[in-house]
């Protein structure tokens, strides 16, 4: 009765069916059928003999163990800052929210360029350069997701095992860690995911002697033209991470505790917290501002003292007369804009379409929901890749085709449009809809007026998201990019492999630039608030 | 014997505690009777040691813990909300206490058998706190407060948040567990009836701020 009473207001089925197939078909033509092509091109390999490994052990092992000092180095640094954050109000804490989540959206050669220019010659081509810059990149996934449980954790729960005679760190051990638990866990993931999976910073930091199974992958499709072993690295990959995100999923579940109410922040009290919040926001602003600093100042640095030569001669694909440089700069900036806007354009689209799709079907939502979350979980190279042995045959022979590249980016922007509009639209009252329907508005008119009223700001969200990845995106991109198409991070890393100063100077200063682009995007759209530790 | 006197605790600007001093005897309950956000809370937290006073003096016994962490003071606190830690059952709740103060796990279990007793929870060690209702959360608390067997106890607002009908059943079964147990304890409430029920002498938060009790 109730579901037939239910049933006079909702969408039609074919309303919710046509919003549906656009993103049902954008994710099963542009990553379903790839990706197992890709897994089927392995099998093929596999039964045709010759083994794909041979010193791909050292590969692994090295990936691995870089993403685990990585991951735990990365939650010691962040638990004092997630925790400042979460616990204490002060003057200036908006701010520094966002300034801990810059790292997180700068593009990942933006960071490796940054510690390029920060960390010390003998530093470069090293395993810690590149666990250095993971650390600044990923603290803003320990303040999110930490942080956010911290403030669900009441002060006196700690104070209560105090007054029951546990000492400051018992009462950590006993009580706030095993809390924090489903959020470490959470977290854990997240980072082993970013670190195990780094592209660029492993390429512009690891250099050619610490390749992760990202830099082998791609080294072997577009250096070695050996695609069938790149396709195997990336199906075991694959396999690796689904094991990671399983035995992480689990973790969480075990650890996970029902906590109700918020802390909230409040002022600091006693000098010891004063002092800890004073130490901890300088700290976060040195920690990213350094790099950043380093970045900008090294543009200006040609080896003969401060010159403006790298920025002036930015509009020249030569070095001097007759020398080509290899890439056109400014071409790579017009590049980049033009998919930044195509994939924001289509990741906007399609992630609107599932959204609304999702929230109002829940059976046929939740398989979409699922399958336009597992390009996350998929490396940018093996989609890049996918795509690459995918279509180059008539009639889905694409790979020369511009779009394929925007189109890419816009396959890793969705899930992040998806779940900003949907965590608006789960919030909408139902009575809502209700309202207008007894005002005569018909279910359509209904959804129009109201659920799609309430999502100007995600959807805007959402593109400047896209918009950002896209700017960003160096994985996909370096499997699928041509020859007078390069993007920003192409180009960047394409000088910053050449030798002398004013190759360099220049690749800091398109890095610079792409920061400045991509911190224009991310502020006029907001995301930086959506990043930091919820408020109570 | 407790004794504070002249606690001074400002936070910012704002003098939260300005001059507060209280007398408790050894086995008496004392009930602190005041509008809500006066500031007795934070006369709790300051005698628990949560809550480190600008200016004034705690002693127990004669001796000076103003300056003592609160894991070294043994003075037990039930928390306005309980505070039950999610993470533990209901025996290991009560047990947590014992266990700091490294009691062997022969007695620890002894104890949490009493106490669940005393509360009438008998049957309930392995139940989850979460899953408990807003009454046997209570007793929990109470029975947590009490198992290390504080040198005095101090109840903020302990019935709060609780039905009519339960908040007084509950108020007996308190009066009689902490008259049971010879508890020297200070109850903070803003309900004229619970303090007169419970507590041996009721005084009013205006009457600590003038300079004693």
């Amino acid at each position: 009765m109730d579901n037939h009473r239910a049933a006079l207001n909702r969408l039609p089925r074919w309303f919710v069916v046509t919003l549906a197939a656009a993103p049902a078909l954008f994710i099963a033509g542009f990553y379903a059928w790839p990706v197992t092509n890709l897994l089927w091109t392995t099998v093929r390999r596999a039964n045709g003999g010759g083994s794909p490994f041979g010193h791909v052990g050292a590969i692994i092992w090295f990936t691995t163990w870089q993403a685990v000092v990585s991951t735990v180095l990365t939650l010691l640094v962040g638990l004092l800052p997630a925790y400042v954050l979460a616990r204490y109000s002060f003057r200036g804490r908006r701010v520094l929210v966002a300034v801990t989540t810059v790292p997180f959206v700068l593009p990942t050669v933006v960071v490796g360029a940054a510690f390029l220019a920060l960390l010390p010659q003998s530093w470069h081509g090293s395993a810690r350069a590149m666990i250095v810059a993971h650390i600044f990149f990923n603290i803003a996934v320990v303040v999110r997701l930490v942080g956010s449980m911290i403030t669900v954790i009441p002060h006196d729960l700690v104070g209560a095992a105090r007054t029951l005679g546990a000492s400051p760190i018992q009462a950590a051990r006993l009580v706030l860690i095993p809390l924090l638990a489903p959020a470490l866990w959470s977290a854990a993931a997240v980072i082993f995911l970013f670190s195990f999976t780094s592209f660029g910073v492993a390429t512009l930091l690891g250099g050619p002697t610490n390749p992760t199974l990202e830099v082998e992958i791609a080294r072997r499709a577009t250096q070695l033209g050996d695609v069938g072993g790149a396709a195997t690295l990336s199906a075991l990959q694959l396999g690796l991470l689904a094991v990671v995100v399983v035995w992480a999923t689990r973790g969480q579940r075990r650890s996970a505790f029902e906590l109700k109410g918020a802390a909230g922040p409040r002022p600091a009290r006693t000098r010891g917290e004063r002092v800890m919040v004073a130490g901890v926001s300088t700290a976060v602003v040195l920690a990213v501002g350094a790099p950043i600093v380093a970045l900008v100042s090294r543009s200006f640095d040609v080896g003969n003292g401060w010159s403006m030569s790298a920025w002036s001669k930015l509009g020249s694909a030569q070095i001097r007369p007759g020398v080509g440089l290899g890439v056109d700069p400014l071409a790579s900036v017009g590049a980049s804009l033009r998919f930044a806007v195509v994939a924001a354009v289509i990741a906007t689209v399609i992630g609107f379409l599932a959204a609304t799709a999702i929230n109002t079907s829940p059976r046929l939502g939740k398989l979409l929901d699922a399958g336009l979350m597992l390009p996350l979980g998929t490396s940018a190279v093996t989609i890049g890749l996918g795509m690459l042995i995918t279509f180059d045959t008539a009639p889905v022979d694409w790979r020369a085709r511009w779009w394929l590249i925007p189109l890419g980016h816009a396959l890793v922007a969705v899930p992040f449009v998806v779940r900003a509009l949907l965590s608006v639209l789960r919030s909408i009252p139902g009575d809502l809809r209700a309202a207008a329907a007894t005002l005569g508005a018909t279910p359509v008119r209904a959804w129009w007026h109201v659920d799609a009223a309430a999502l100007r700001a995600p959807l805007l969200a959402g593109a400047g998201f896209s918009a950002a990845i896209s700017l960003g995106e160096f994985g996909a991109t370096t499997i699928l990019t041509r020859s007078g198409r390069e993007t920003l991070p192409i180009a960047i890393g394409r000088l910053l492999g050449r030798a002398g100063a004013l190759p360099r100077a220049q690749a800091f200063a398109m890095a610079t630039i792409l920061l400045a682009l991509s911190t224009v995007v991310v502020m006029a759209s907001g995301i930086h608030e959506r990043l930091g530790p919820d408020d109570a | 014997m407790l004794d504070v006197s002249g606690i001074v605790v400002r936070f910012g600007e704002r003098a939260v505690l300005d001059g507060v001093s209280l007398h408790v005897d050894d086995g008496e309950i004392v009930a602190v009777l005041g509008p809500s956000g006066a500031g007795k809370s934070t006369l709790l937290r300051v005698i628990a040691g949560l809550i480190r006073p600008d200016s004034g003096v705690v002693a127990l016994e004669g001796v000076e813990i103003t300056s003592r962490p609160a894991h070294l003071r043994n003075i037990g606190m039930m928390f306005q909300d309980e505070q039950l830690f999610p993470n533990l059952d209901v025996a290991a709740n009560i047990a947590f206490g014992p266990r700091m103060h490294r009691w062997s796990a022969s007695i620890i279990r002894e104890r949490v058998d009493e106490l669940l007793g005393v509360v009438g929870l008998a049957g309930f060690a392995e139940r989850r706190v979460d899953r408990l209702s807003g009454g046997e959360k209570k007793r929990v608390a109470l029975a947590r407060s009490l198992a290390p067997r504080p040198a005095v106890l101090l109840l903020d607002e302990p019935l709060t948040g609780l039905d009519r009908e339960l908040h007084d059943r509950l108020i007996g079964e308190l009066g009689a567990v902490l008259r049971t147990t010879a508890t020297t304890a200070v109850l903070v409430t803003h309900d004229r009836d619970e303090a007169a029920a419970l507590a041996g002498r009721v005084v009013q938060w205006s009457e600590l701020q003038r300079g004693g009790s």
